[in-house]
């Protein structure tokens, strides 16, 4: 009886602060500022290609025009409207890391946690397994896999992203699960009698929640580069419209040689600012889960200079307290990246 | 030595796995490929050469009714004697001769780049580190800007910039049109030239990545105890910044170089793309473009292989820095 109490009652971490108001992850300069940039690509990506102006491959003779009040983001070589092709291309490319990646965190969730839950040797061949696919390159391995595929549309693309994608899910997971497994409150629903699945579904699961999120952005980030690089190879379907392809028609007509240079920045710039929103959450809410990474309140270098480093670097320490060496760099390892 | 035993292990198997995981994929896929790939051609109207049918049904060992194990013999064999199939664009030329004559490229320009990009990322990334709270934070929005962009991009952009529009250096191939690769000067400072735009493109991807980490292990890293302690005793703040903090906090950091380059090395391919350079990478794509599937294979493999060796290399390193792995007991 008191085993049980004991497990149910041990908080995940966010719970207390949530009660005091706002929770910490929304009152993080980082996190609503990347969750303002996602938010406007997320709104294009789902009206995008009703409100572009043309028909994305329709082709015009004004070909190669710079931007101007009829074209704003100017033409391709065959004349077709850029701005119609970013607004259009906002969906599949959304489409496909969002996919990718949901597919391909489920698969870290089941392989990392399970690896690290597990004993002895099936564990063992569990975190191989998760090192072997870290080690070989994502990139030619997909290719080799697309090779293969009866159609190309961005479903199959987005299931390849996926089931190459997720190791590095996995590994941090794994490396969690395995710290948890030590905590007093897992032992103790063990003690009494849980069966596996329980454990990891309601003491180890609510605990790496956060870890699941911030895997699921970078997820997201890496899905999104991965197919505007293979989009870019040429492979996938080419005639829908996405930032990929964009890049590879622009590259096909030499658009870089010859200065076109408003048929390829927008779409390298929808890339990096959506990647960058993803990676603003993600070193936001890593800050609130690593506290580590916290810088204590009031700290700043000018009082720190004023005061001497050492008082400062003191109130650091003081600020975060005991923590588990283990568990904080394997999250950085990968979190941050 | 336990360690090192692990280690071993570990890369004989994933080196299994690889070559494992290239002989199923074409075996495992729905469909015989051999035939969708005989279709593709007669829909494009350019139907393939009998021969390119042989080389490719031997390629995916769907000649004779052997059993799945025999072929699986049959496919180590070949690999031990270097005989990785016939590429059917450059029929009849050995896959392996097309492969060894684009590594070398690869291996220089993304191995220099990527130890060049890390070593200056991790520099900038302890320095950010130490100073944290101030002027240098200003680090992570551009950081999280810079590394969100597909590396290729970047190279357009240099492509625009410093090819084109300024034309101070050439922005496709390995080297001069006129010249061809051997050991004199002449050659040398002309890829040397043709190395520079698609290096610092790798570079300008990769960069913030390895800052960021790095500035993050030295923040965490800084938050220790021994810091304070070293601080209290007054060393004076170079000493604790690097011997203290950074040494500790490069440990993580090998061990993610070590993990990101298998994902480093799939930018630079796109990379050489761009620029058109002579390396695996403009191989592949080239690949793609025919569906010569046996070069694509073998490219995976190789890469791979090279990836795995970096690894190791990087374990050395790891050796170096954590005493721990040293005596056996870390890990």
């Amino acid at each position: 009886m008191t085993d049980t109490l004991i497990a149910e009652t041990a908080p995940p971490d966010e719970g207390w602060r949530r009660r005091r108001g706002l929770p910490a992850w929304a009152r993080s300069r980082k996190v609503v500022a990347g969750a303002s940039l996602l938010g406007i690509f997320v709104l294009l990506a789902l009206i995008g290609p009703v409100i572009a102006p043309d028909n994305p491959s329709m082709s015009t003779t004004a070909t190669l025009a710079p931007p101007s009040l009829a074209h704003l983001l100017g033409t391709t070589n065959t004349g077709q409207d850029v701005l119609s092709q970013v607004l259009a291309g906002a969906r599949e490319s959304m489409e496909v890391a969002v996919v990718a990646a949901i597919i391909g965190e489920g698969l870290a969730v089941v392989i990392g946690i399970t690896a690290g839950y597990l004993d002895g040797v099936a564990g063992e061949i569990l975190a191989m397994l998760i090192n072997i696919f870290l080690v070989i390159p994502v990139l030619p391995l997909e290719i080799v896999l697309a090779g293969f595929l009866e159609q190309k549309g961005w479903f199959p693309i987005a299931l390849i992203i996926a089931a190459t994608a997720w190791p590095w899910g996995a590994r941090i997971l794994r490396a969690q699960t395995r710290t948890l497994r030590k905590r007093d409150y897992v032992e103790a629903a063990r003690i009494a009698g849980d069966p596996g699945w329980r454990i990891i579904g309601f003491e180890i699961l609510p605990n790496v929640s956060a870890l699941i999120i911030t895997g699921m952005l970078f997820h997201i980030l890496v899905a999104l580069v991965v197919q505007s690089s293979l989009a870019f190879l040429g492979i996938g379907d080419l005639t829908t419209w996405s930032w990929g392809t964009m890049l590879y028609w622009a590259d096909d007509a030499s658009a870089f040689l010859t200065g076109a240079w408003w048929w390829y920045v927008p779409p390298g710039i929808c890339l990096a600012l959506v990647g960058m929103g993803l990676a603003l959450v993600n070193l936001g809410l890593d800050e609130v889960i690593n506290p580590r990474l916290r810088l204590p309140k009031g700290f700043k270098l000018q009082r720190e200079r004023r005061f001497g480093r050492r008082a400062a670097v003191a109130a650091t320490a003081v600020a975060a307290g005991p923590a588990d060496p283990g568990t904080a760099t394997e999250t950085d390892a990968g979190g941050t990246r | 030595m336990r360690w090192l035993a692990r280690r071993s292990i570990f890369y004989i198997v994933t080196a299994w796995a690889a070559v494992t995981l290239n002989f199923l994929i074409p075996r495992l896929m729905p469909g015989n490929p051999v035939q969708a790939v005989i279709g593709r051609f007669d829909a494009q109207g350019t139907p393939l050469s009998p021969s390119a049918t042989k080389a490719l049904t031997i390629a995916f060992g769907l000649s004779g009714h052997q059993s799945l194990w025999s072929q699986y013999g049959a496919y180590w064999n070949d690999l031990f004697h270097g005989n990785l199939g016939v590429s059917f664009t450059y029929y009849p030329t050995p896959v392996s001769s097309i492969v060894a004559q684009a590594l070398p490229w690869t291996v220089v320009l993304v191995g220099m780049a990527t130890i060049i990009s890390w070593t200056l990322g991790t520099f900038v990334g302890v320095v950010a580190g130490w100073r944290r709270g101030g002027r240098w934070d200003a680090v992570i929005p551009v950081g999280t800007f810079f590394r969100g962009i597909p590396q290729f991009w970047i190279g357009l952009l240099a492509v625009t910039v410093l090819g084109v529009a300024l034309g101070v250096l050439p922005v496709s191939g390995g080297y001069a049109s006129g010249l061809s690769p051997s050991f004199t000067g002449t050659f040398a400072v002309s890829a040397l030239q043709h190395s520079v735009l698609p290096a610092l493109t790798i570079i300008g991807g990769s960069f913030a990545g390895h800052l960021l980490t790095m500035r993050n292990m030295m923040v965490t890293s800084l938050s220790e105890d021994y810091v304070t302690i070293a601080e209290a005793k007054g060393l004076p703040p170079r000493r604790v910044m690097l011997r203290y903090a950074a040494r500790n906090a490069l440990i993580p950091s090998v061990v993610g170089f070590a993990l990101e380059l298998g994902f480093a090395v799939s930018g630079a391919l796109v990379v050489e793309k761009v620029f058109s350079y002579p390396g695996v990478g403009y191989v592949l794509f080239q690949a793609i473009g025919g569906e010569d599937y046996p070069l694509i294979q073998a490219i995976f493999l190789v890469i791979t292989l090279s990836v795995l060796v970096a690894n190791i290399a990087a374990d050395v390193v790891f050796v170096l820095v954590d005493p721990r792995a040293r005596e056996g007991a870390g890990q």
